[in-house]
């Protein structure tokens, strides 16, 4: 089980809000994930890789452990913790302060999350 | 009873307005989309439950929505806009080459007579048509195909088709404009297309009355398509009686000249809307004082409205698709401002009312004529 946070725009088009959940052949990548969200959620079709060229939008995110796999090959392996749905794989637009935002944002989920285990 | 239903885009969503034919009082859902920027919002004139919306943010891109049931809901459908071909170049911003890049739909024109045909004006420049209700979408590449693209460049707000206007008395006839290169008419349902930029002179370029290179910022004509065409351009108002062959200014006796929309009452042919703001840099009305502008004497002479609207402190803009008239017998005109406020003169601009205020910055506004 891949689970997966949404940005909240695209949270807005499934209209699931929380995390999405997907069952993913082994290995997990970047581009089976995708293909399963898709299928799952038609709407995002063309909002997470172009329609016409199948690249990652451009200002468009993966962060999963406090890791930033946005310039990975798409067909890398995702991380064992994502994998195993241990940790969930941040699909989310970049944010101008970069990083340091983007950690602020993993440690806040993580905190929510532990609050709601 | 007769009513309307007007259509508002936004920088933060859609709204959905109705109300009967005395427009005064009004309901009103949305946001749809929140947190989307939805630039453009319109109906079928062959089925008005059928609307076509364009949605983009700029992390996740473009998306196009579909209506059956006059905006209750909505579906995406297709969202591929693939130029035809080598898309070649364009002039940037500086003046070297710049390959063509599709980056939004700013305008979605739905067909006069079929609910599943709509033209889309899209960013960079080109207009695309689908036949199938939005899932599929052809370039109707004559348009870029025509001998001046290559010298077509970005305005501030980009190099955007925003203007797509299909005539009612002559089905093959499509008139499109773009910002900055200028007006183009095709009279073949889009294979080929002339410029019709001659009479538009912008001072700024290096040569004024060059075949393109001119901002137009939005054409509109009357409602039968019989009557001038009119223009609203970076500066200057413009008319045309020859179907865009020629252009004469009219900007006449308005406050200013710069403005970015337009629009023709819905009954004569010969009245017709601004509303004035000031440039190069300032972009709000003059004096601090809303008024827009009517001319009923096919711009000859303009008349200022104010009444309902704020004449003091007020520093808004109305941008190029945010005007829009109904067809009701007293011919309701509709704006709106990039400080949410959306109004109404049910009149013809006699007196104005406020629909709602605080919306989202106001891209569009459209208006559908209920039955």
């Amino acid at each position: 089980m891949i689970r997966i946070i949404l940005s909240a725009h695209l949270q807005g088009l499934t209209r699931v809000h929380g995390e999405v959940e997907l069952e993913v052949a082994a290995p997990a990548t970047q581009r089976s994930v995708v293909d399963a969200l898709e299928g799952k959620y038609p709407m995002l079709r063309g909002t997470i890789c172009d329609h016409v060229t199948q690249q990652r939008q451009p200002y468009l995110r993966f962060f999963p452990c406090a890791r930033d796999l946005s310039h990975e090959s798409p067909d890398a392996p995702l991380p064992d913790a994502v994998a195993s749905g241990q940790e969930p794989l941040l699909i989310l637009g970049a944010m101008p302060e970069g990083r340091s935002r983007f950690r602020c944002h993993f440690m806040h989920h993580r905190k929510a999350m532990s609050r709601t285990r | 009873m007769s009513g309307v239903r007007v259509l508002v885009g936004t920088r933060k969503g859609a709204f959905v307005l109705t109300s009967d034919g005395m427009r005064e009082q009004w309901e009103i859902t949305g946001p749809h989309f929140p947190g989307w920027e939805i630039f453009h919002v319109k109906g079928s004139p062959a089925d008005t439950e059928r609307l076509y919306a364009s949605q983009y943010c700029v992390w996740f891109g473009q998306l196009i929505q579909r209506s059956n049931d006059g905006g209750k809901t909505w579906e995406p459908v297709g969202s591929k806009f693939l130029y035809d071909g080598v898309p070649g170049t364009h002039e940037w911003y500086d003046g070297t080459p710049h390959p063509w890049e599709f980056k939004r739909v700013w305008h979605l024109e739905p067909s006069l007579s079929d609910p599943d045909t709509v033209y889309a004006g899209v960013e960079d420049a080109a207009l695309f048509r689908s036949s199938d209700g939005g899932l599929t979408w052809q370039e109707l590449c004559g348009l870029r195909g025509h001998s001046s693209a290559p010298r077509w460049l970005p305005a501030a707000g980009g190099m955007c088709l925003h203007t797509v206007l299909l005539d009612p008395s002559e089905p093959n006839r499509i008139f499109a404009a773009i910002s900055a290169a200028g007006a183009f008419r095709t009279d073949d349902l889009g294979k080929t297309w002339r410029s019709i930029n001659r009479g538009l002179k912008s001072q700024y370029i290096p040569d004024p009355n060059a075949e393109v290179g001119h901002c137009v910022h939005q054409i509109a004509m009357h409602r039968s398509g019989h009557g001038p065409l009119f223009m609203q351009k970076h500066w200057d108002v413009m008319r045309s009686d020859d179907l865009g062959e020629s252009w004469h200014e009219i900007s006449g006796n308005l406050p200013t000249d710069f403005g970015y929309t337009i629009g023709v009452h819905a009954h004569e042919p010969d009245t017709v809307y601004v509303v004035p703001i000031t440039s190069d840099s300032e972009h709000f009305p003059p004096d601090g004082r809303l008024r827009v502008y009517r001319s009923r004497t096919g711009g000859y002479e303009w008349e200022a409205l104010t009444e309902g609207l704020p004449q003091r402190n007020c520093y808004v803009n109305v941008l190029l698709d945010a005007m829009a008239v109904d067809s009701l017998d007293s011919c309701g005109v509709y704006f709106g401002t990039t400080a949410g406020e959306l109004y109404v003169s049910a009149n013809g601009g006699d007196r104005w009312a406020l629909i709602v205020r605080d919306l989202p910055a106001v891209l569009s506004v459209e208006v559908e004529t209920l039955s």
